[in-house]
C-alpha cells in the first residue's frame, strides 16, 4: 500500500540507415522558368521533417532562398528510386542525395549566369538571395530568375542536377566474420524517474532527462520535436501499447481504441533534453538525424527504473500492472534497490 | 432506404444535401459536401479527429446522424481561418511545431476552439482535460498543450477580461 520511486538509465548507439543493397536514395533537381527549383524525391515524409529538411539542404547547396525551393514528395511511380523513410535514414541518405543533385544544377545554373554575363563562370557565386554576381563584383550580377529564363528560352539549356547516394555494400568478412554495415551513428542516453503502486502494479513516469547526439542539427525544432514525440511514444509502448498482450497467444488482443491503451495529454511527463553536435564525416552538412532512436532509451530505462524502484524485472513489454503485481508476488514483495545519483 | 434532404449552415453558409437516413454527419461533410477538413479516424467515437462545432457545441461528427443536424449551425476546421489570416489557434499550432502528421490536427484545433470559446483564459489542466477525447500519435501532446496556451495568451484582452 506504498508507493516506491526508482530511477533507471539507458544508453543507445544507433546506426543511421541499413545496408541492405547498400541503402541508396536518388533525388533529381530541376528548375522552373521562374528561378525555383523544384526536388524530386520518392521517399515520403510521415510528418518526420525530411520535406523541410531536403528543402533546406538543396537551398543551401543551390545558393537559392529556401522559400524559392519545392520539395515534391508526392509519387514514387514517377519519381527516382528511393529505399523509402525508415530506419532513420531520411537526414542522412536523402540528404546526400540532393546535395549530389544540387551541386550538378548549380553548375549548370552558374554556367547559364556565365553566358549572359559573358564571365567565366569558375569566377561567380550566389548571394543566396536569388542573385549571381561575379566574385568581388557584386554589381555585375544577374538574377537567378533572369538566368533560368535565359537558359530556357534562348540558351536552350536545362538547369537541372541527378543525385545518388549509395555506401557500397559491406558483406561478411568470411575469415574474420567482421563487417561494417554502419558509416554513422548518433548517441544518446537517457535517465527516467518512475514512481510504482505496490498495491495497482500501476507505474507513473515522474520525468525524464536525455542527452542526444545527432551530428549537425539541420533543424534545431524539429530536432526538439521529434525527440519529445519520440519520448512519448517510447512510454507508450514501455507502459501501455500492445497489439498482443499475451504474445505469442494472440488472445485478448485489441480491437479497436476502446482496448488499445494509448497515453493521453494528461499521462506525459516532464522531459528535458540535451543536443550534442558531432557533426558525421559523410552527413550532409554532418547531419545524421534523430528517427526512431526518440523512442529506442525509454523503453529500457523505464524498465530499469521500474526495478530499480521495487526489484520486479519486467522483461517483456508493455510493463503492464498486471505482470508487476505477478512480479512481486513471486519475489515476495518490494524490494527497492541501490540508488546511485541523489535523491529523485 | 429513401434518401432525406438536410439542410444546415456550413462555416457560415447554407449548404444542403441528400443523406441517407443512417449517414452520419462526417460523412455527409466529406462525401457529400467536400469539406475534407474533418477526418476520419476510427469512425466509433474514440479517436477525436472527427471533432466539429454544432451550435457552438463541441461534437464527433462520425457519432451524429446527419439528419439530426437539420437547421443546424456548423463550424469545421475548414472555417477557422478568415480568408488569409489564420485563427489565433493556427498560427501558434504553426509555431510551437504542434502538427508533424497533421491528422489529428482538425480535431485538437476544434477541440481547442471550443474550450477557448468559452474559456478565454484557461490552466494548463483545462488544456489537457479539453483535448482528453482526442489522440496524437506524433507530438506527445506537450507542444499542442503549449501552442494552445500561446494561442489564449494572443486572444484579443477583451476576450480574456
Ligand atoms: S472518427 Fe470520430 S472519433 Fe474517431
Ligand atoms: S500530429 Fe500526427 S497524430 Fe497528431
Amino acid at each position: 500500500m506504498a508507493r516506491f520511486r526508482g530511477r533507471g538509465m539507458a544508453s543507445v548507439n544507433y546506426p543511421i540507415g541499413m545496408n541492405l543493397g547498400g541503402d541508396p536514395s536518388q533525388a533529381l533537381i530541376h528548375s522552373n522558368p521562374d528561378g525555383k527549383f523544384t526536388v524530386a524525391l520518392s521517399a515520403i515524409d510521415l510528418g518526420q521533417g525530411m520535406k523541410q529538411v531536403t528543402r533546406q539542404v538543396a537551398a543551401e547547396t543551390l545558393g537559392v532562398p529556401v522559400e524559392d525551393v519545392y520539395v515534391d514528395t508526392a509519387d514514387s511511380d514517377t519519381g527516382p528510386h528511393d529505399m523509402g523513410s525508415f530506419a532513420s535514414r531520411g537526414t542522412h541518405r536523402m540528404g546526400n542525395a540532393v546535395i549530389a543533385a544540387a551541386r550538378e544544377a548549380r553548375g549548370v545554373l552558374l554556367e547559364a549566369a556565365a553566358e549572359e554575363l559573358e564571365v567565366n563562370a569558375a569566377d561567380l557565386v550566389t548571394d543566396g538571395k536569388g542573385n549571381i554576381h561575379v566574385k568581388g563584383a557584386p554589381s555585375r550580377a544577374i538574377t537567378v530568375r533572369a538566368t533560368a529564363q535565359a537558359a530556357q528560352f534562348k540558351q536552350g539549356k536545362t538547369i537541372a542536377g541527378r543525385g545518388i547516394f549509395l555506401i557500397p555494400l559491406s558483406s561478411v568478412d568470411p575469415e574474420t566474420g567482421e563487417m561494417n554495415p554502419n558509416t554513422a551513428f548518433a548517441h544518446a542516453c537517457l535517465v527516467a524517474d518512475v514512481e510504482v503502486d505496490d498495491e495497482t502494479g500501476e507505474v507513473a513516469v515522474l520525468g525524464m532527462s536525455s542527452a542526444y547526439e545527432l551530428g549537425r542539427v539541420i533543424n534545431p525544432k524539429m530536432v526538439e520535436q521529434q525527440l519529445v514525440g519520440g519520448a512519448w511514444m517510447g512510454i507508450s509502448h514501455a507502459l501501455y501499447e500492445t497489439p498482443e498482450p499475451y504474445y505469442p497467444n494472440p488472445d485478448h488482443g485489441p480491437r479497436d481504441f476502446n482496448e488499445y491503451l494509448m497515453p493521453g495529454p494528461g499521462d506525459i511527463a516532464p522531459y528535458s533534453i540535451t543536443i550534442l553536435e558531432r557533426p558525421a564525416p559523410d552527413g550532409p552538412f554532418g547531419g545524421k538525424g534523430p528517427g526512431e532512436m526518440c523512442a529506442n532509451p525509454v523503453l529500457p530505462a523505464i524498465a530499469n527504473a521500474v526495478y530499480n524502484a521495487i526489484g520486479v524485472r519486467v522483461n517483456d513489454l508493455p510493463i503492464t500492472p498486471e505482470k508487476i503485481l505477478r512480479g512481486l508476488r513471486a519475489n515476495g514483495g518490494v524490494k527497492p534497490q541501490p540508488r546511485r545519483g541523489g535523491a529523485l | 432506404m429513401a434518401k432525406v434532404p438536410v439542410q444546415f449552415r456550413l462555416n457560415g453558409s447554407d449548404r444542403a444535401a441528400f443523406a441517407d437516413p443512417a449517414d452520419n454527419l462526417l460523412t455527409v461533410l466529406r462525401r457529400g459536401l467536400n469539406d475534407f477538413g474533418p477526418k476520419y479516424g476510427c469512425g466509433q467515437g474514440t479517436c477525436g479527429t472527427c471533432s466539429v462545432l454544432i451550435d457552438g457545441e463541441l461534437r464527433l461528427a462520425c457519432l451524429t446522424l446527419a439528419a439530426s443536424c437539420e437547421g443546424a449551425s456548423i463550424e469545421t476546421v475548414s472555417g477557422m481561418a478568415d480568408g488569409p489570416s489564420l485563427h489565433p489557434l493556427q498560427n501558434a499550432f504553426m509555431e510551437h511545431f504542434a502538427a508533424q502528421c497533421g491528422f489529428c490536427t482538425p480535431g485538437m484545433l476544434t477541440a481547442a476552439k471550443a474550450l477557448l470559446d468559452r474559456n478565454p483564459n484557461p490552466g494548463r489542466e483545462d488544456v489537457i482535460d479539453a483535448i482528453a477525447g482526442n489522440i496524437c500519435r506524433c507530438t506527445g501532446y506537450e507542444p499542442i498543450i503549449q501552442a494552445i496556451l500561446a494561442a489564449a495568451r494572443t486572444l484579443p484582452a477583451q476576450r480574456r477580461s
